[in-house]
């Protein structure tokens, strides 16, 4: 049975609100993990999964789903957050991140996780994997959108140049990238370890769809997945889109917002127990 | 003088020594093989990275365009490319240069391919000494030594244009990843239609007592040719074609270990990492015997032509005869 979206903002806001405690939750547990990105990303992946997918969690290899490629496999707690909260696994599942005989590798594993498309983590490769299969929905002329999200940090990857060329050159209009523009990465600031402005004029010059959203609005955030969405259902030979989702590291935790040094650490005891006071979790 | 018989089990070409015998490069097999595959099952494509006349893909571009993507210059994009299309059941082939993928690519197809374990097949053309002119920077003398490390990767070397038409369809049948290790030089053809071809299974072309040659690629000829040689002086050479280097035959290369008491090992490519280290692995832990290593131990050069590298590197049949000699005196 395909999965029932939700179309009201209030309600994709309370679903984003379970995933950054579910985040924060599996982070403390596990001891290690990255926190930045995945409650940055929190909106973007309530709307994804909740309002627009089109997908079967309890069928995850229903062949008319919409697919997600995770490109930046290291923000994937919000992944497995979001994938349980649908259904995809039982929740208590999530209580083992990156523990020896988990299904919740530290990074995405294929076959291991209903609803992980694809393993990933070497930044760079994922919209390339996303090309691939994008280029295989057209071959079999299936009307499903892929989905890819990336990093901004990962722009900096040649090999995404390359699938950013290839997407265009094969008119791939069934393929939404999503790019988590946090502007920070593992060293610091983008700006200050390689700058990437001007992203949207780069895709623009690449000949993709352009979109700018902020990516912690909810509101804005649904209509703009939705409306490419439709876009991309269409099966049109056209150009890729990009929604350059401009988010704010660790959103939600006001002490560690736009904190890059939050990229990759996971929160320890008293200082989880206060963040999730701070979510409202009971 | 000792007798030089091929085994007839093997079917091999009559006369394989004969100058008249014809000659075509490993790369036209795997073309061919690649358009018949094309013709009999929809759900192959193949992607190039511009170099689709040089790896021979072209044929299949010409018959089936709409199933053929061509990445530009772009070797990693087309390793992840072809990880996308495999999960969505395609059975992808893809080619370049052996220098370009898998030495650039690696990674991609690490984790894409490999850790994935999806139906890619892919071919690593121009690989070798024998590219000749071009020089060091396109002689990929490192390839099988990245490909036999990875988990789930199946790797081949053919011998010759019809091993490589086999080797191709073997891939396609086989579930999970293949790489196929494909030359620039024009080789002879010397095995047969039906010399048989099963992944993993050592081709035992000359049966021998006082020294066994296990060879790979453009070595098999010169194996042979220098077990002819060593014949005429009395020396008794088994002649093996490990075509398949991961999963290597083990069973048989210590079968040979014990039967001759030594062993030589001949491939274009460094010694260490290749396929001599894949059979000194496999000897030291089940029958440790003296081992001579044929092979480059270096980067190479620019030569007018493949052979003539062959023979500067003494990885013809007479350094090969040499290199047994050698290991019959360490016995």
């Amino acid at each position: 049975m395909p999965f029932e979206n939700i179309s009201s903002v209030d309600g994709l806001k309370q679903k984003a609100n379970i995933l950054r405690i579910s985040i924060i939750r599996m982070l403390e547990k596990a001891g290690s993990g990255h926190t930045a990105g995945s409650l940055g990303m929190a909106d973007v992946f309530a709307a994804l999964y909740f309002g627009v997918l089109r997908h079967e969690p309890k069928n995850p290899k229903w062949g008319e789903r919409d697919r997600v490629v995770l490109s930046n496999g290291h923000i994937c707690p919000v992944l497995y957050a979001a994938l349980a909260e649908c259904g995809y696994f039982e929740k208590e599942k999530l209580m083992h991140l990156r523990e020896l005989g988990s299904p919740l590798q530290g990074h995405p594993h294929l076959g291991s996780v209903p609803g992980v498309e694809t393993s990933s983590g070497p930044l760079g490769q994922g919209l390339s994997t996303a090309c691939g299969m994008a280029l295989a929905a057209k071959i079999d002329e299936k009307k499903h959108v892929v989905f890819c999200l990336t990093s901004d940090g990962e722009h900096q990857e040649g090999q995404t140049w390359e699938a950013a060329m290839l997407a265009a050159k094969y008119k791939l209009g069934n393929l939404v990238q999503i790019i988590d523009r946090n502007y920070i990465q593992i060293d610091g600031k983008t700006v200050d370890v390689m700058p990437l402005t001007p992203l949207a004029e780069k895709y623009k010059a690449f000949n993709w769809n352009v979109e700018i959203v902020d990516g912690n609005d909810m509101e804005k955030i649904y209509n703009v997945l939705k409306k490419a969405a439709e876009k991309a259902r269409d099966g049109c030979r056209c150009a890729p889109t990009v929604i350059i989702a401009d988010t704010v590291a660790g959103k939600g935790i006001k002490s560690i917002e736009g904190d890059y040094k939050w990229h990759g650490i996971a929160p320890k005891g008293e200082e989880a127990k206060k963040m999730l006071e701070e979510l409202g979790a009971k | 003088m000792a007798e030089f018989t091929i085994n007839e089990k093997m079917n091999l070409e009559t006369d394989i020594f004969s100058l008249q015998i014809k000659k075509a490069p490993t790369r036209d097999g795997w073309g061919k093989a690649l358009l018949d595959l094309g013709k009999k099952n929809k759900n192959i494509v193949a992607l190039t990275a511009d170099l689709s006349g040089s790896v021979r893909t072209n044929w299949f571009e010409k018959e089936f365009p709409q199933r053929f993507f061509n990445c530009g210059v772009a070797e990693q994009n087309m390793a992840s490319v072809a990880s996308g299309l495999a999960l969505e059941g395609k059975i992808v082939f893809f080619s370049s240069f052996a220098v370009f993928s898998p030495g650039r690519n690696w990674d991609q197809i690490r984790v894409g391919i490999a850790y994935n374990n999806l139906n890619v097949k892919f071919s690593g053309a121009h690989a070798g000494i024998t590219t000749g002119p071009d020089g060091a920077t396109h002689q990929a003398l490192e390839d099988i030594a990245i490909m036999r490390v990875l988990p789930n990767v199946c790797v081949l070397v053919p011998c010759d244009e019809r091993e490589s038409y086999k080797c191709a369809q073997a891939a396609a049948a086989r579930a999970g990843p293949v790489y196929i290790r494909l030359g620039r030089e024009k080789l002879p053809v010397f095995t047969g239609e039906s010399t048989p071809f099963e992944i993993g299974k050592i081709n035992v072309l000359k049966e021998g007592a006082d020294v066994c040659i296990v060879a790979c690629g453009v070595e098999v000829f010169e194996a042979l040719k220098a077990a002819k040689d060593l014949a005429e002086e009395g020396i008794d050479a088994a002649v093996l074609n490990c075509h398949t280097i991961s999963p290597i035959d083990k069973k048989t290369i210590v079968e040979y270990a014990s039967k001759c008491g030594c062993m030589v090992t001949a491939e274009e490519h460094q010694v260490d990492g290749g396929m001599g280290s894949a059979v000194c692995e496999v000897l030291a832990e089940k029958k440790p015997v003296p081992v001579v290593r044929v092979g480059m131990r270096g980067f190479g050069e620019s030569a007018k032509n493949g052979m003539e590298l062959i023979k500067h590197f003494g990885l013809d049949a007479k350094g090969i005869a040499k290199a047994c000699k050698e290991a019959i005196a360490k016995k």
